[in-house]
């Protein structure tokens, strides 16, 4: 079983058991909640919500979040994937899903998820994190608490510096 | 100079104290050097031939003496007494050991110094106008706008891992000395007809194998709304630039690819989602102006008496005076460009000595205040015209006196073969022919303007499509051949050069940059420069003189 990180309301980072069976195009569906490829999620999501499954959907890269806008109160995880850490498209799906799309579902990071991008990928809106490195939800926690000042609004609601200065 | 605040502090020293650790993990094996290298990537520190190169940044180029003598003490303790000053307006120490690494960023921290996004595929060091806040062209001070775009910039959340690096430079002045053109994105301060300040906005400039000069895709975007401008741009190329391809991942590829029209309605439509709320509020764009301490200047006369007597006594201090210093906005003072480009030497390198000199005559007479120019000099922006004799006494005693700024032997040059891997052929070696050819002074200042930009290889570090005469090392069949470029500029005339004619060998191109010299003042009409007279005849005159000599 892959672990799985989540970042809870009070900024806490736990591991946490997935409900989720995440699914490739071509595995057979096993029962209950499941994470599945945006074009099955086109062809089979009615169906498996009419059965009152809980669905996520994985978005490449190059998929584009305003094509999951209409679903998106139907659906339960956006799981974004990072093909290479190096792929930053995934932190401007986030942050769209969270800010412009006012998604309150789970953002899941997957692929290759390392403990050095914790900070950028809170800031963006991700919730859940699934680690290719081994990582605890310690390091997690040291990673994002570690700055102690930020100087840009984003999706995680930090205070920027601009307006920390404004209050000191 | 802007003074950090407390946030500002914390933010460096954080920085510093969590890579401490990280290069504690790669010590300890628990890192391999694979996974080490994206953590040390995002703090300057590349691993070269022979030991760790550390980049450290200098903020659009602007440092006090404090920052200046604590470069000149790191150079002396962890490298080899030496600094190397880039086109970007860094510094580079090229002979780091990794476990000094971490005490060199603490010892920055300190100094309000850090090496954040010196490399990686991130928002790099903004660059700007080295004049800024001196000279009287600009219409406000690129400084602020450049302090605000660094914090914006600084680990932010969605822009740190883009296709490639991307690079902004900013100026206020029509005369552009940042290369804004040949920048990812280019931002030039206007003035609008209601008198507002705003921004021309230039994309996708850039050089490299694919070299472009920018199209302008907002001829004036309100300066309350830069950021979310800039978030537009940022986020467009995220989601759509080139990532399977590292030499076509650059903004200028997708610019290219879309054509400049589509690009900037698309950043339109992106931006108009966005909307003000993507904008830094006003009072936080006064903090960061007032932050800048204001420099106190005394009412002078224009004409220093002191100068002027001293400058009939000395030829020296006249030809100084004529070639390296600018006019400053205010009567009684001078901006004082510091060639890094003394004949002989390596162009941008500065010892730990020489920059204590600098150090010390900021602090003595120059409002504490240096900056690094692009074409990889030092200015001291605000020297009074009664000490410019003084300052250029001491910097003749430190080997920095050649008055050669803008002059052909001002080169730039990238390492090339001597240092660099990628290089195909050597630029340093070439870099200081050609300025033994011009040694003579009176020459060169009779030549005037021309500048000459040397790269090893294709990757264009040495920026050689923008110089007057642009010198590309090739390689033939094992053997260093130079292909020559005219016409290039990297300043508001922006251009990229073409080419001459076959490539020469590495023992004719000194001859023939004289033979291309000796055609222009043949050629040249009043007041034209090189790359004017060049303009107006063409290649012609200059090709049938290079390869009649050549044959």
């Amino acid at each position: 079983m892959p672990t799985l990180i989540r970042r809870q309301d009070n900024d806490q980072f736990v591991l946490a058991d997935d409900p989720f069976t995440a699914v490739s195009d071509d595995e057979g569906l096993p029962p209950g909640d499941v994470i599945i490829s945006f074009t099955r999620f086109q062809a089979e999501g009615d169906s498996l919500l009419a059965e009152g499954r809980a669905v996520g959907v994985r978005l490449e890269p190059a998929e584009e979040v305003e094509a999951l806008a209409y679903d998106l109160p139907r659906i339960a995880v956006v799981a974004l994937a990072f093909p290479k850490y190096r792929d930053g498209r995934g932190y401007t799906a986030a942050r769209l899903l969270r800010q412009r799309f006012g998604f309150g579902g789970e953002v899941r990071a997957v692929g290759e998820v390392l403990r050095e991008q914790a900070g950028f990928m809170v800031r963006c809106g991700f919730d859940a994190f699934v680690p290719a490195d081994g990582s605890t939800p310690q390091d997690w926690a040291h990673a994002v608490h570690r700055h102690r000042h930020v100087y840009q609004r984003a999706a995680d609601m930090r205070t920027p510096a601009y307006v920390e200065r404004e209050g000191g | 100079m802007y003074q950090y605040d407390a946030v500002d502090q914390d933010f460096v020293a954080d920085r510093a104290r969590e890579f401490r650790e990280q290069v504690a993990r790669r010590l300890s094996g628990e890192l391999s050097e694979d996974q080490f290298k994206t953590l040390r990537l995002m703090n300057g520190l590349y691993l070269q031939l022979h030991a760790y190169m550390l980049r450290i940044a200098i903020p659009y180029g602007s440092l006090n003496s404090r920052q200046m003598r604590r470069l000149a003490h790191i150079g002396r303790t962890y490298d080899r007494g030496y600094g190397h000053f880039t086109t970007r307006q860094n510094l580079q120490f090229h002979w780091i050991k990794l476990r000094d690494a971490p005490d060199i960023l603490d010892q920055l921290a300190e100094v309000n110094m850090h090496a954040i996004q010196t490399s990686g595929n991130c928002i790099r060091n903004v660059t700007s106008d080295p004049y800024a806040g001196a000279t009287a062209e600009e219409l406000d001070d690129p400084r602020v706008w450049s302090e605000a775009i660094r914090q914006w910039s600084s680990l932010h959340p969605e822009f740190s891992f883009l296709p490639r690096k991307f690079k902004i430079a900013i100026t206020a002045a029509p005369k552009d000395r940042t290369a804004a053109k040949v920048h990812d994105i280019g931002l030039m301060i206007r003035r609008g007809r209601d008198g507002q300040l705003g921004f021309e906005v230039i994309v996708g400039g850039g050089l490299g194998r694919t070299p472009y000069v920018g199209p302008t895709i907002s001829e004036f975007l309100p300066a309350n709304r830069l950021f979310s401008y800039l978030e537009a741009i940022l986020r467009v190329y995220n989601r759509h630039g080139r990532r399977d391809n590292i030499y076509k991942a650059r903004i200028k590829i997708l610019v290219a690819a879309l054509g400049a029209e589509e690009f900037a309605r698309q950043v339109a439509e992106e931006w108009a989602k966005i909307g003000p709320e993507g904008d830094l509020p006003d009072t936080e764009l006064a903090r960061i102006r007032g932050a800048f301490a204001a420099a106190a200047f005394d009412p002078l006369p224009a004409r220093s008496e002191v100068f002027e007597a001293a400058k009939a006594a000395d030829p020296a201090l006249a030809r100084f005076a004529r070639n390296n210093l600018r006019p400053h906005k205010k009567p009684g003072y001078a901006i004082v460009e510091v060639s890094l480009k003394t004949i002989g030497e390596t162009p941008g390198d500065a010892t730990s000595d020489q920059m204590d000199v600098i150090a010390d005559l900021a602090e003595r007479y120059g409002q504490d205040d240096i900056r690094v120019t692009h074409e990889q000099n030092l200015v001291l922006p605000h020297v009074r015209l009664d000490d410019v004799p003084e300052v250029f006494a001491q910097l003749q005693a430190a080997g920095l006196a050649s008055a050669n700024v803008n002059l052909i032997s001002d080169i730039i040059a990238c390492p090339g073969l001597d240092y660099c891997a990628l290089a195909n052929a050597r630029a340093i070696p070439v870099a200081q022919q050609i300025a033994q050819t011009f040694a003579d002074p009176d020459r060169a200042e009779a030549i005037g303007e021309l500048k000459i930009k040397i790269s090893g290889c294709i990757n264009a570090c040495g920026h050689h499509h923008v110089g007057h005469i642009g010198i590309l090392g090739v390689d033939k069949k094992g053997e260093e051949f130079y292909q020559l470029t005219l016409g290039g500029s990297g300043a508001e005339d922006a251009a990229v050069g073409k080419m001459l004619g076959p490539a020469l060998p590495y023992d004719k191109v000194a001859g023939a940059i004289d033979t291309l010299v000796e055609v222009y003042l043949r050629e040249r009409r009043e007041g034209e420069r090189f790359l004017d007279t060049y303009r107006r005849t063409g290649v012609e005159p200059f090709k049938e003189a290079v390869y009649a000599d050549a044959h």
